[in-house]
């Protein structure tokens, strides 16, 4: 069981609370999980990543213990905790400064 | 007894404002969508319930939501949870949101490019939609306008959008975006001619097909711009802020441009220049009388590099005569320190018979006038900055 904590404005899309459970099959990586979140829940498809090209949209961050994984390859593996459940993979608004 | 449903997009959410044909007494719904940028919102005028809406962020992105009851529930038409999202040969499906420029061989063209500010070409790339312009006759159609500007269209109640791909051949390789970006703003459909559409693009100009989008030209012959471009006479590069028609003479199509008010009475084919005593002809929205087609209606703005009313007096002037003799109208404007603006799709009219004119303000007010201009009372004071004002008349 994967942990997923996602954003407000994305919780209100989906209709979801704060943090959706998702069951993954193989690697869990930032591709696989996005791949099942999307699927679960179409609304999300475009809001996170584009729909094309699959590259994470500029002021979106994704944590996971502690660590910032935006800029890790959408194929690495997430930590074991994450993959676990132990710890939620985080899908975050970036501060925009003002 | 007939009702006024006004459509409001703001900065942080969509406001829908009820009223009866007297429009003294208004209930106000919202926001909806709150904390998202609300570009647009219309409804259908093939069954009024259907309102279209374009809700964005920059960070999450382009949503089209979608309401069948009048603006009380709303749905993203896309995908349902469960369903496929993929096609049978594995191709990702279309969704509400996904607006993807058309370089197929088939159906379009290679995906070129437009000028960049540094004079470079630079590839097409998807913002937002501005701009949501619902079929006269079909519910599920419905044309939008996107920044970088291109047009689109779905027919199955926006749950997919296709390009209509010829309009970037119309020159798009000039086309650079101006300081609010390449939006595609404004699309007008002839009521006469299904075939034609108008639509005006920031810093590009203004466009017309008569063929239902395979073939476009630009329509910026008259049109001078001789602080803006080298060539004032330029075919493609004008300022175009807001165009207008009147239902009954579709011919003639009014354009606010960044600066001067201009008249077409040949379809855009030629223009000239309509602003007389204004005191100044720069400003955004452009309006037509529901029942007289030569009065028209614009919010004089002081300059491009002051967007607020000369004076600090928020005035409306109107035109009995097709342009070139304005009047100013105050009652119930505030006329000291106003500095507001009135942006390009924040002006609309009912059709009740007596003509009610509505805009909304930067400053997150909305104005009626329920007598064409003359007299005029806020609706709402407080909102977010107000994006876009439209009007449904219920019957």
């Amino acid at each position: 069981m994967i942990r997923v904590v996602i954003p407000h404005h994305l919780r209100t899309l989906a209709q979801v609370g704060k943090e959706v459970e998702l069951e993954l099959a193989g690697p869990v990586t930032q591709r696989s999980i996005l791949d099942a979140l999307e699927t679960k829940y179409p609304m999300l498809r475009g809001t996170i990543r584009d729909h094309t090209t699959k590259q994470r949209r500029a002021f979106i961050r994704f944590f996971a213990c502690g660590q910032d994984l935006s800029h890790e390859s959408p194929d690495a593996p997430l930590p074991d905790a994450v993959a676990t459940g132990t710890e939620p993979f985080r899908i975050i608004g970036a501060m925009a400064g003002g | 007894m007939s009702k006024v449903r006004v459509l409001v997009g703001t900065r942080k959410g969509a406001f829908i404002l009820n009223s009866d044909e007297k429009r003294a007494k208004w209930d106000i719904s919202g926001p909806h969508f709150a904390g998202w940028e609300i570009y647009h919102l219309k409804g259908s005028p093939a069954d009024p319930n259907r309102i279209y809406a374009s809700q964005s962020t920059g960070w999450f992105g382009q949503i089209i939501q979608r309401s069948d009851d009048g603006g009380r529930t709303w749905e993203q038409p896309g995908t349902e949870p469960g369903e496929p999202t993929k096609t049978p040969e594995g191709f990702p499906m279309g969704e509400s949101n996904k607006f993807v420029y058309d370089a197929s061989d088939e159906t379009g063209n290679p995906l070129t490019t437009h000028q960049w500010y540094d004079g470079t070409q630079h590839p097409w790339e998807f913002k937002r939609v501005w701009y949501l312009e619902p079929s006269l006759t079909d519910p599920n159609t419905v044309y939008a306008g996107v920044e970088d500007a291109a047009l689109f269209r779905t027919s199955d109640g926006g749950k997919t959008w296709h390009e209509l791909p010829a309009l970037r051949e119309a020159k798009g390789h000039l086309w650079q975006p101006g300081a609010g970006g390449m939006c595609l703003h404004t699309i007008l459909q002839d009521p006469t001619n299904p075939n034609r559409l108008y639509i005006a693009i920031s810093a590009a100009g203004a466009f017309r097909t008569d063929d239902g989008g395979e073939t476009w030209k630009p329509i910026n012959q008259g049109l001078k711009s001789p602080y803006e471009l080298p060539d004032a006479d330029a075919e493609v590069g004008h300022c175009v802020h807001n165009l207008a028609i009147h239902p009954s003479r579709p011919d003639v199509v009014f354009m606010q441009k960044h600066w001067d008010v201009m008249r077409s009475d040949n379809a855009g084919d030629l223009w000239h220049e309509i602003s007389g005593n204004l005191p100044t002809d720069f400003g955004f929205p452009i309006a037509v009388h529901a029942h007289e087609p030569e009065t028209i209606y614009v919010v004089p703005i002081k300059s491009d590099s002051e967007h607020y009313p000369p004076e600090g007096k928020l005035r409306v002037y109107r035109s009995r005569t097709g342009g070139n003799e304005w009047e100013a109208l105050t009652n119930g404007l505030p006329q000291s320190d106003c500095y507001v603006n009135v942006l390009r799709s924040a002006m609309a009219v009912d059709t009740l018979d007596s003509c009610g004119i509505y805009f909304g303000t930067t400053g997150g007010q909305v104005y009626l006038s329920p007598d064409s201009g003359d007299n005029w009372m806020p609706i709402v004071r407080d909102l977010p900055a107000v994006l876009s004002v439209e009007v449904q008349t219920l019957r």
